[in-house]
Parts: structure tokens; C-alpha cells; sequence
């Protein structure tokens, strides 16, 4: 890709001298790209006048997206570009709006979550805020939580009901969520061909969605079904996308790519709570930062009975269970 | 080009009286290696397109398959993996399935290699370019079903070395990855510089492959129980993470395959005016025996495991034998393969045609496809069944999938067969002209 990059400068050169220069760095980048597009259309058409038409563009963001790097060995510059690119796709084909983040984990911070069984009385609105936030496939239904009705007397969610539709809380149930649990030993990251699923700085186990092949390997992996896989392509009304969103977070997937729950990565590393959390009307959500020893989440872990799922497998998931 | 010439190019020369020889030879190679090749080549096309009226129609129901597949796969390009019946319970289905069946096909060519090369059997050395063309058809058929399962299959050059990000050594599908085509390489490249010099009428110089043979000997273990490990590795999974797996796939590896190879030479037998002589039939049906045995023990011993204090871990097999929760799709599958697995052994065992390919033949048949049915879909769907949260499904493969897994098998036939007509040719005039008992190394 070196022989387009001459090309490339010249083109930024251009338009930087042209109208933009008070323009902030985020709009010079979506011009570079652009014109980086302008630049690459010109040869894979091998046409000398470069192709303004939108189509020709697309083609050339969509030729240049393919050929990225993981976005792990990204660059900053290089993330602000491919990230310059999306969000111009996104205009190009659906007239959207995105603002993509590729804000970085917070140092000195781990997340953990604890879930209040407890509390918790299945209504399933965290399921729904989950839906809404994390842009998930409506079409297919896809679902990172899933919330189990349990008998008194079970523990795992195995032996209840995950697919209950009536009025909770049912007397004589508990309720019980599950959903991707951030494992430090993690045998999805251990499985995947291409290091496409990794652990942040953070903890979080993210998968990078474009570089990921569809093979479905850390699915078999997954000892606590965390994932989701799409099989189809992703259908979302328009007015529900939420448009805020992170690379490795809540953007648009495409079909053929693993997704999962990122602890609503665009969220957390702003400080907030992830949508789950905030959602939960009993308040049996608990998510924070671990090396906070003043976190409820330490609070929760030093002074409750807390427990955590298939222990006996050594996958040391950073999502623990508590009884009040 | 360049890496087929590159043999020519070394010379470790050690004994002094070959010397002259062998630089001569060389030089030779070199100035007319290119036109040689041309000719080798040509030939060959030309003995494939060549044959009469019921191999241009075989010929012509291949292609058939293999646009059939195109058409199917045309479906998922559009579409995704949606058309298949795979979801997030159930995630690997019938083109996996086919995969893992075809490694043992492809693993299997050593069993014939062995005996060839390290035991200078003359026997199996007459027939061994065959087992590797069927180990190359198999190989090629493996890499397709897992292309056709990818969901982004355009970005496969991520799992590459060194042009993608290669999770090695930690993910035993990135080893899948480098066994699986080197052991592709090593079986196309080797026969090749063997048919070659045949082509010419040379002897093939011994020190030049013999390393290769030995590498692809130990490379077929490889293959075999790496795809095991894919499996056997994976503690979510506890009807596979079982260490029985890896040799459970190895010896009903050297059943199946072997059990190939017997069809093929009785097709090649009968059709051809190469003739199999019937102590090659012997001692491939003595070694799928003795392997068919050997994995029903292992069968029995794992059944043994599940039922006789059936635990947790237990409700995969439960489901695959049996049914769970009124789901009970595969019950007749592994029953069906079961019977079948065992009537194939004690036929084969019994041998009451004496090697007679009319019995052989049906024999043989059985036991593959029993061990397809076993080795396929009976070890992949129940190790998604129940899932870890506890959910039971069936799973039955869709039109789509069922198409491109023929078009793929299409594929793999074609290519064996492109590999072994021109090869019978060649084998057959350089035996002509060196008399029958010449040692062919």
C-alpha cells in the first residue's frame, strides 16, 4: 500500500490548504480520508481524474477498511483514520451520523461486576437497556444477558428456566443473570486463530469485530455461552441506533463477526455505569473498578457471600454472585 | 516454479563415485527443466481429458456437483450463515463435521506411505502415489469446509502467518492451520518429483525425498491429532475434552482411510488396465481391521465412561445415544452408524469373498460411511448439546449446507482424480520399459 501513500499526502496537502484550516483535527482527518479514498479509487479504477461520485468513494473507504490493521497495532493516527473512514461509510450508506471513540482504558482501573440474587426479580429491564445501548441485532433477537428463573435450591442456570415470558417474581424462584463474565484466564482469547478477542489493559475482553474471520472457535470455547455470533445481517430500526459509540464497543457489526458484552465499553471508560447497571430497578447490580478499595464492588466482595460460576474449570471470572 | 527446481540446485554430494553423475545430471536438469516440465504437464492434462464415454459422463456429473455446491454457496454469500441451520446453541454443524471426517481420510495416506517407503514394501509401493492423491483430494476438501464455514471467509489471510496475526502457539487452530497445509504440500510435492522422473524415465534420487517421506510420515499424526486436540482441548465442552479423542480419531482414521484407498484401487481395478494385485487388497483390509477393532474398544470403553455412572457430564452422550428432553434427533444417526461400524468389521474381519473386490468392495463402503456418520455429525453436534447453560436443540443440516458440502466433495474427487489418471500412465510405461520386478525407488 506504500505506492499510494505519495498520493495520499499530496491530496491532504490540498485540501488542508484549501477551506479547512481552522478545522479541527477530526474533520482534517475525515477529509484525509476522503481524499486518501479519492487517491485509492483512482487506482484500483485506474482512472487518472478521480472519482467523485459516491459510490466510487465507498468503494475506495470500504477497499481501504479491508486492508487494516488489527486495532490492536494501530497506531493512534492510524485508529483516528479507520475510525474517520466508519463514520463516513456510515454517511454514505444510511445518511448516519456515528461518533466513533477509541477512548483508551483508564489506568489504574480493572472492572468487575457483582450480581444481588437476591435482589434481582427478573423483570429483565437490563436485558432491554442492554438492547437498546449495545446496538444488537433485532432481527435475530440477540441478547448478551439473559436472565434465568431458578427454584429455590439450584445453583446453576443450567437447571432453570431462561426462557420464561410472565408476571415475576414467581414465589419460591430466585432470579439469576448471565452474560459474558470478563474471564482473566479466558479460554475464548486462548482459542482464536487470529488474536481477534483480547483482554484490555482494563480487563475487558473485547473482540476487534473487523478483524475477527467467523470461525467460531471461542464460541466452543466459551464455557458460560457469553457470545453471539452473527449469522445474519444486523437489522436495527433507525431511530433506535444509539449513535454513540466505541470501536470495540457498541458500533455497527456486520454480519459473519463474533460479538459479545464489552461491559459497555463507550460507557465505562467515561465513568459511567454500564447500561445494565443503570437499568436494574432493585438495585442488584453492582459494576466498578476492583482496584478501588473503596469501590462498592470491593465492599460487596469483602463483606458478602459471593460466588462464581464453574470455579472448578480455573477460568477466574471477574463476575461474581452474592447473597444479601 | 522456482521452489520445484530449487532440489536441482543443491548438491550434497558424499560419495565420490556418483559425483561426475550426479553434475552432469544437474547441469542437464537445469538447461531443459523448464521444457521438461511444459511437456510433463501437458501430457498429464492431456491423459486426463482423454477416456471414453463413462468417464467423460463421470467426469461431467463432478462438474455437475461441483456447480451445484456454487449455486448453494451463492445463498450464504448473500444471505450469511442464516441459511444454515447452525445458531449460537449448535454453532458448528455439517460442514465441520465433514472436516474433521476428511482429516482422517487425508492422515490415512500414511498407512500406506509407511509400509512403502520405511518397510520398502513393494506391494504398497505400487499403490502408494494413489493413497497420496486421495490424501491430497481430502486436503483440499478440508481447507474448503472451513473456508465455506467462516463467516467473513475474504478475510482468511488474518489467520496467515506473517501477513496476518497468528495466534500461535496458543490457538490449536492457528497449528490446524500450518499441519493441514504442510501436510498438503508435502503430499502434492513429493509424488510429483517422484511422477516426474518417472515421466522421463529416470529413477527418482532417493536422497532428495526420503527426508520429505519421513516428515510427512510424522506430519500425518500431526495432522490427525492436532484436529483432535481442537477439540479434546476445550474444558466447555465435556463430551470432547476427553483424552481418548486424539487416538480414538487416529484409529478410526486408519479404518476409514484405508477403507478409501480400497475403494478406489477396486474402481481403479476394475476399470483401468492397472491391476491390483489382490495381496494389496489383503494387507489394506488386514489394516482396517485391525484399526476398526481397535476403535470399537476405545467406543466401548468411553461408552463404558458415560452410562455406568452417568454424571453431568454425561448428557451429550445421553443425548447423542439416547435423546434428552424429547429432542432425539441423532438417535437413529449413531445407532444406524454403530450397526453398521460393527456388520463392516466382521465382513471385513471374516473375509468370506477372499479378498474378492465384489465383497471388499460393499465392505469397505460401509465402514466409511459409518465412520462418516460417527466421526462427522455423531462428535460434533452432541459436544454443543446440552449448551453450558443448558439449553437442548437439534440441529439438521439445511438444502444449502448439504449442497455445498457436495460441490466441496465435488471438488476433492475431481482432484484426486486429475492426480491419479495421469499417474496410472506413468507408473504403468515406466514399468513397461524397466520389466515388473525393477524395485521402484
Amino acid at each position: 500500500m506504500g505506492f499510494l501513500k505519495d498520493q495520499d499526502l499530496k491530496l491532504q496537502d490540498k485540501s488542508n490548504h484549501g477551506s479547512c484550516k481552522n478545522s479541527g483535527r477530526r474533520e482534517f482527518l475525515k477529509r484525509a480520508a476522503k481524499a486518501a479514498a479519492i487517491g485509492s479509487t483512482a487506482m484500483v479504477t485506474g482512472c487518472q481524474t478521480a472519482g467523485l461520485l459516491g459510490s466510487k468513494e465507498e468503494l475506495a473507504l470500504q477497499f481501504q477498511e479491508f486492508f487494516k490493521k488489527h486495532y490492536r497495532l494501530m497506531t493512534q493516527e492510524e485508529r483516528d483514520e479507520t475510525i474517520a473512514r466508519l463514520e463516513q461509510l456510515a454517511k454514505l450508506q444510511s445518511g448516519e451520523n456515528f461518533q466513533i471513540s477509541s477512548r483508551k482504558p483508564i489506568e489504574g482501573v480493572l472492572y468487575g461486576y457483582a450480581f444481588n440474587v437476591t435482589r434481582c426479580e427478573g423483570f429483565m429491564e437490563c436485558v432491554a437497556a442492554c438492547v437498546k445501548e449495545n446496538n444488537l441485532d433485532r432481527k435475530s433477537n440477540t441478547q448478551y444477558i439473559r436472565i434465568f428463573e431458578m427454584e429455590h435450591g439450584e445453583m446453576t442456570p443450567d437447571a432453570g428456566d431462561g426462557k420464561y415470558f410472565k408476571e415475576v417474581p414467581v414465589e419460591g424462584h430466585y432470579y439469576m443473570g448471565v452474560q459474558c463474565f470478563h474471564c482473566e484466564n479466558a479460554p475464548c482469547i486462548k482459542a482464536c486463530p487470529t488474536k481477534a478477542t483480547y483482554r484490555e489493559p482494563d480487563g475487558i475482553v473485547v473482540v476487534d469485530y473487523d478483524w475477527c474471520i467467523g470461525c467460531r472457535y471461542c464460541m466452543a470455547a466459551c464455557p458460560y455461552e457469553g457470545r453471539r455470533f452473527n449469522w445474519n445481517d444486523p437489522q436495527i430500526p433507525k431511530a433506535e441506533i444509539t449513535r454513540k459509540q466505541h470501536y470495540l464497543g457498541n458500533r455497527l457489526r456486520k454480519r459473519g463477526q463474533m460479538e459479545k458484552c464489552t461491559f459497555c465499553v463507550q460507557r465505562t471508560r467515561e465513568g459511567r455505569l454500564p447500561a445494565c447497571a443503570e437499568a436494574c430497578p432493585t438495585g442488584a447490580r453492582v459494576f466498578g473498578n476492583l482496584l478501588d478499595p473503596d469501590s462498592e464492588i470491593r465492599f460487596v466482595l469483602k463483606n458478602k457471600k459471593v460466588y462464581r460460576l464453574r470455579e472448578d474449570i480455573g477460568t477466574d471470572p471477574k463476575f461474581w454472585y452474592f447473597i444479601d | 516454479m522456482g521452489w520445484i527446481s530449487a532440489p536441482f540446485m543443491v548438491s550434497p554430494i558424499t560419495r565420490k563415485h556418483k559425483k561426475t553423475h550426479e553434475i552432469r545430471e544437474l547441469i542437464m536438469l537445469q538447461n531443459t527443466f523448464i521444457k521438461r516440465f511444459t511437456h510433463f504437464v501437458l501430457d498429464c492434462i492431456r491423459w486426463n481429458l482423454t477416456g471414453g464415454i463413462g468417464y467423460q459422463a463421470y467426469l461431467s456429473s463432478l462438474a455437475a456437483l461441483m456447480v451445484l455446491g456454487v449455486y448453494a454457496y451463492s445463498f450464504q454469500v448473500h444471505q450469511g450463515l442464516s441459511v444454515t441451520d447452525m445458531s449460537n446453541i449448535v454453532s458448528w454443524g455439517f460442514y465441520i463435521s465433514n472436516f474433521t471426517f476428511l482429516v482422517g481420510v487425508a492422515a490415512a495416506a500414511v498407512m500406506l506411505i509407511l509400509p512403502a517407503y520405511l518397510f520398502k514394501d513393494k506391494d504398497f509401493h505400487k499403490v502408494v502415489i494413489i493413497g497420496e492423491a486421495v490424501a491430497v483430494g481430502a486436503l483440499v476438501m478440508c481447507l474448503l469446509f472451513i473456508l465455506v464455514d467462516l463467516g467473513a471467509p475474504l478475510k482468511a489471510w488474518h489467520v496467515a502467518p506473517i501477513i496476518g496475526l497468528f495466534n500461535w502457539p496458543s490457538s490449536i487452530l492457528a497449528w490446524d492451520v500450518i499441519v493441514l497445509n504442510g501436510y498438503l504440500m508435502l503430499n502434492a510435492f513429493v509424488p510429483l518429483y517422484i511422477l516426474y522422473c518417472h515421466y522421463h524415465n529416470q529413477e527418482p534420487v532417493e536422497k532428495w525425498y526420503r527426508p520429505f517421506v519421513f516428515l510427512s510420515i510424522f506430519w500425518a499424526f500431526a495432522i490427525h491429532l492436532v484436529t483432535a486436540f481442537l477439540y479434546e482441548g476445550l474444558p466447555a465442552r465435556p463430551f470432547w475434552n476427553n483424552p481418548l479423542l486424539g487416538p480414538r480419531f487416529l484409529a478410526s482414521a486408519f479404518a476409514a482411510g484405508p477403507a478409501v484407498i480400497t475403494v478406489v484401487l477396486v474402481i481403479i481395478h476394475s476399470f483401468t488396465e492397472f491391476k491390483v494385485r489382490s495381496g494389496i487388497f489383503n494387507k489394506l483390509r488386514l489394516i482396517v481391521v485391525i484399526s476398526a477393532i481397535i476403535n470399537l474398544v476405545m467406543l466401548f470403553s468411553e461408552i463404558f465412561k458415560e452410562f455406568y455412572f452417568p454424571t453431568h457430564h454425561s448428557l451429550s452422550a445421553t443425548y447423542l445415544f439416547f435423546g434428552l428432553d424429547g429432542h432425539n434427533a441423532l438417535v437413529p444417526w449413531i445407532w444406524t452408524s454403530i450397526g453398521l461400524n460393527c456388520l463392516a468389521t466382521l465382513i471385513l474381519a471374516f473375509n468370506p469373498g477372499k479378498n474378492h473386490p465384489a465383497v471388499l468392495f460393499p465392505a469397505s463402503v460401509l465402514l466409511f460411511v459409518s465412520i462418516w456418520m460417527e466421526k462427522g455429525i455423531g462428535l460434533i453436534v452432541p459436544g454443543f448439546i446440552p449448551s453450558p447453560l443448558g439449553e437442548v436443540t437439534d440441529y439438521l443440516p439445511t438444502w444449502v449446507e448439504i449442497c455445498v458440502a457436495l460441490g466441496i466433495m465435488g471438488v476433492g474427487t475431481f482432484i484426486t482424480t486429475m492426480l491419479m489418471k495421469p499417474a496410472i500412465v506413468i507408473i504403468q510405461r515406466f514399468e513397461d520399459s524397466h520389466g515388473n520386478d525393477t524395485p521402484l525407488e
